[in-house]
């Protein structure tokens, strides 16, 4: 049977390792490369790593920060940070990345994301989506969440769906950092809507809330604070989850 | 020296590979140029990315006719991995329907949804083993394998098939066929059973 993931998410921002909350007020939390082994040694599902500047400064990501982590990882890897050119994919392919999480630039160039699907397949484009609930309604926001889009997160799901991306990660920017647990009620909605693989982010604080999300529908759970903060660790809610019925990888 | 040729054809993930041989301690050769055949020890077609595209740089390289009349000619192991093991069969239907490298007899298709599986199939499964192969040397069955793929290899020829994933009922997720191995997951980010599966390979 597919095993549900626990994902840690690693943010990137001028060489070091930050946390933010709200996607504000980052907080440098260590060096990534001793982070990366560490997972790797814990075997961990899988890594996402963001660089949080790229899109932000309009510069591209550091291709050969990333070549050195990747040096060192042999477990599923997704990386994202201002992509925007197929180049960028096939770079980030060549060394050593599994997935390419794709944001800012859906909205600017659906075309691109057409031709990202059409060359390196559904499998490898994930699309990350951060959002905000503005009057009870979820908006799409870019630029490491500076920018409000103004689209419906619903409505861009099932365009991004449409366009033949692989997997979602989908980031609550209210709950980001807050460790209040995760989006629920999003899950609830789209458990229908949506067919390829959901990975959820944003709030998750206990190992309880990955199990409710991962109840709740979501494919996969990524956390980052839970794992930065205390003393909780992905091999601690595999087995939390095993406990409580989750199909998991132990 | 044995050297594993690592074939590249510029849509793949040839570092996550070379990094993998590399720390399995064996000597590895990213080759651009079918002429390098001559020195390989095993030969390692990694991939990702759509098929028609694949097959148009393989083509464009040279490489579907060196390794046609190379593996009739030579028992060297060839191990595809993903998009890897795909090509290597008669042909597939992803993107623009078309030949792959027919050194193995069986086709590519889509997986096809059998109690609302999301497709792509994407995360840990477990590979059960069949018909004995080296390439499982200590490898428990039923552990868990790195997936990441919308299509799978269908055969008649049930004698190749080494290893079934459940999921959209079951595929196959691992041949063996003469000298030419191929897996549906990444063995070289599948942790320490990937890593071993590797080192078997290379071993052979």
């Amino acid at each position: 049977m597919l095993k549900k993931r626990i994902i840690p998410t690693l943010l990137i921002k001028n060489m070091g390792l930050v946390k933010d909350v709200n996607f504000l007020s980052e907080r440098r939390v260590g060096s990534v490369l001793p982070q990366i082994k560490i997972y790797n040694m814990r075997e961990v599902d899988e890594l996402i790593i963001l660089d949080i500047s790229a899109s932000r400064n309009n510069t591209n990501i550091d291709f050969d920060e990333i070549k050195e982590f990747a040096k060192h990882n042999f477990i599923p890897l997704t990386v994202g940070g201002g992509i925007n050119k197929l180049a960028h994919i096939e770079e980030l392919l060549l060394i050593g990345a599994d997935k390419i999480s794709i944001n800012s630039a859906s909205y600017r160039d659906k075309k691109f994301i057409k031709e990202a699907v059409y060359n390196f397949g559904s499998q490898c484009i994930v699309s990350s989506i951060d959002y905000k609930i503005k009057n009870e309604k979820r908006l799409c926001h870019s630029i490491s969440g500076s920018v409000n889009e103004n689209k419906n997160l619903i409505e861009w799901i099932e365009t991004l769906q449409s366009l033949g991306v692989g997997e979602f990660l989908l980031t609550s920017i209210d709950l980001d950092g807050t460790m209040k647990g995760y989006d629920l009620e999003l899950l609830d909605i789209i458990r229908e809507k949506v067919n390829i693989p959901i990975i959820i982010s944003g709030g998750c604080g206990s190992y309880n809330d990955m199990l409710n999300s991962l109840n709740s529908g979501a494919d996969a759970v990524a956390a980052s604070s839970i794992f930065h903060f205390t003393q909780l660790t992905p091999n601690g809610a595999k087995s939390f989850l095993h406990e409580n019925g989750i199909h998991v990888r132990i | 020296m044995s050297q594993v040729l690592i074939i590249n054809y510029e849509l793949n993930n040839i570092n996550s590979i070379s990094n993998a041989v590399s720390r399995l301690g064996f000597n590895y050769n990213i080759s651009n140029s079918p002429f390098d055949l001559k020195k390989a020890s095993k030969i390692i077609l990694p991939g990702v990315g759509s098929f028609d595209i694949a097959m148009k740089v393989l083509k464009k390289n040279g490489w579907v006719d060196a390794l046609n009349s190379y593996s009739k000619n030579y028992e060297i192991p060839i191990l595809g991995i993903c998009l890897g093991m795909q090509l290597l069969a008669d042909n597939s239907e992803e993107g623009k329907p078309c030949d792959g490298l027919c050194l193995v007899p069986g086709k590519i298709k889509k997986l096809e949804q059998t109690k609302n599986e999301k497709i792509p199939h994407v995360g840990w499964n477990e590979l059960i083993q069949k018909n004995k192969s080296e390439l499982f040397n200590k490898i428990p069955n039923h552990s868990n394998f790195y997936f990441v793929h919308s299509y799978h290899f269908l055969t008649k020829n049930e004698s190749i098939v080494i290893g079934k994933t459940p999921y959209c009922g079951e595929f196959i997720s691992a041949y063996n066929h003469k000298n030419i191995f191929g897996v549906q997951f990444h063995p070289e980010k599948s942790g320490k059973y990937g890593l071993l599966m590797l080192k078997n390979f290379l071993r052979l």
